[in-house]
């Protein structure tokens, strides 16, 4: 049973983002970071990190990750029988990564996405951009660059739905422990 | 019990790994989409995921076999699980108690999953009903019954060629009476809708009821097998069956039966050519059909082991699931203090 609405519209996610953009590309300006590599969290993530890798017209090719094979909680939900292959299309040895994600919640989902990064190499720096940030942090996690700030009553989820258009919608999601998407509460 | 319900808890989910008999197309296509995701593991600086971290594997082999336990044991390790390897003499008396015997000695040790090969068909199943709960037991060959990850592997191989099942017509030749790869192939291309399978070879190594028993259409002569074919799969021709009554000598194998360039011919053009090897070259096939273009032999290799870490992986999940259940209905009243001490909470 699923009672969700609309939060933000499309014209409000894709205003969030240009304000997203601004922000990184200050952030990334400030810390000397020209080629960075920006690498999106399946699959809302990587939405999102399509559209600010335009916006910033980055060089390298836009990576993403699937972390399902990394999730502290597998071992109680199972994973999604279509895991995408991460893709990371230039070695992430000494090179500053910019990790997104659609929701921050309880950070287990960058605490997996870090693990799977550095199974991948030693990166010389991560900055995490998260598109709408959440209470419930379970994990020492935060992030550099934030969309939007929701504040949710208890048993509330926020999801983005997507590829195209984008927008975020909020409300109450039995949690269904046989899924493991995004609306799970274990997940971000 | 029948295998096909034992190796499924209630809701349909897969833990254990017996036989492809009883698996329906929705489990083997859902086999083939996890370990697509493990393929992308072999790139990776580190090759390893954590799902099965804290685990032990134990690797009982009761008929040696070294290919197939090293895959079995990469598998195990870029699951992160710990890895045992038991090779057993056959030879030892009586085979119910040894068996028995090994699989207490082994839980004892804690192991949540046995990888079992045994020469006897019907092993796998036996250690499969005598394990205690929450222990998966991964079928690795037993005598002619089933090799199922191999089935599953070529499986694999072929939808990464091929795409799709529906439409395909495949040419199993050789061994097919022995063979549990065979039959653990021709189980998976039906339940997966290859359009025509077929089985190529000396009347005296085809089962007498192939037709009606595998569903296959039988052949024994190999052009007109090969006609039109999309997948041509050679079996291994084991040499122990040369000396009996099966068949005369491997050079008369070779005369009628091993593929070479002129009888490829009247395949598709773009047809594969498979082996689950070891390849005995100008038995099976002549060496340039091994080495051409349309041999997909050493894939299948690198294949068998994402689709061993799929079977594994979901075989552990289960378990996980049934385990974590269990230690529910345990404590009924956890949530239930949890939810009070929530409320505690609230109010400050």
């Amino acid at each position: 049973m699923t009672t969700m609405h609309t939060w933000q519209s499309t014209e409000e996610v894709e205003a969030a983002i240009a304000k997203m953009a601004d922000k990184l590309g200050s952030l990334l300006a400030a810390r000397a970071i020209d080629r960075p590599l920006m690498v999106g969290i399946h699959s809302g993530g990587v939405w999102v990190a399509e559209r600010l890798h335009h916006r910033l017209g980055l060089q390298e090719p836009l990576g993403q990750l699937d972390i399902s094979f990394y999730r502290d909680d597998f071992t109680r939900i199972g994973t999604h029988p279509q895991v995408r292959p991460s893709d990371l299309p230039v070695p992430v040895d000494d090179r500053h990564i910019v990790l997104i994600d659609d929701v921050l919640q309880t950070g287990r989902t960058i605490r997996a996405a870090l693990n799977v990064l550095f199974d991948y190499g030693r990166p010389a720096s991560v900055v995490l951009a998260i598109l709408a940030c959440r209470d419930g942090r379970e994990l020492p996690i935060e992030p550099n660059v934030v969309g939007l700030n929701a504040q949710l009553e208890p048993g509330e989820q926020i999801k983005l739905s997507g590829p195209d258009p984008l927008t975020l919608r909020r409300g109450r999601v039995d949690p269904d422990p046989t899924q493991s998407g995004g609306e799970h509460p274990e997940a971000d | 019990m029948d295998p096909r319900h034992l190796q499924l808890d209630d809701e349909g989910r897969l833990k254990h790994f017996l036989t492809i008999d009883g698996l329906d197309r929705a489990l083997l296509t859902e086999i083939l989409d996890r370990a697509e995701g493990f393929l992308g593991v072999a790139r990776q600086a580190v090759k390893k995921v954590p799902l099965c971290r804290g685990k032990i594997i134990a690797n009982v082999f009761f008929e040696n076999s070294t290919r197939t336990r090293t895959t079995f044991e990469l598998a195990a390790k870029r699951l992160s699980a710990d890895v045992l390897n038991v090779n057993i003499n056959t030879s030892a008396t009586s085979k119910g108690e040894t068996l028995l015997d090994t699989l207490r000695n082994l839980e004892a040790m804690h192991v949540d999953m046995f990888v079992v090969r045994h020469a006897d068909s019907g092993a796998a199943q036996f250690i499969a009903e005598h394990a205690a709960p929450f222990v998966s037991v991964i079928n690795a060959g037993d005598g002619s019954y089933a090799h199922p990850t191999q089935g599953m592997l070529d499986m694999f191989t072929i939808r990464r060629h091929k795409g799709r099942f529906e439409g395909l017509t495949a040419v199993i030749v050789g061994d097919i009476l022995h063979s549990r790869v065979a039959r653990s192939q021709i189980g998976a291309l039906r339940t997966l809708g290859a359009a025509e399978v077929r089985v190529v070879g000396p009347r005296t190594l085809i089962p007498a009821d192939a037709e009606e028993a595998l569903g296959v259409r039988v052949f024994q002569d190999l052009r007109e097998g090969l006609h039109e074919a999309d997948v041509i799969i050679l079996l291994r021709l084991q040499r122990e069956r040369m000396n009996g009554a099966f068949l005369p000598s491997e050079h008369e194998f070779f005369h009628l039966f091993g593929l070479t360039e002129q009888r490829i011919d009247g395949a598709k053009p773009d047809a594969i050519v498979m082996h689950p090897g070891p390849i005995n070259r100008g038995v099976e096939m002549e060496s340039g059909i091994a080495d051409g273009p349309r041999s997909v032999i050493l894939e299948q290799v690198s294949n068998g082991l994402a689709v061993r870490m799929a079977v594994m992986s979901m075989c552990i999940g289960t378990q996980n699931l049934a385990m974590a259940s269990a230690s529910r209905s345990a404590q009924p009243d956890q949530d239930a203090t949890a939810d009070l001490l929530a409320e505690e909470l609230e109010r400050g």
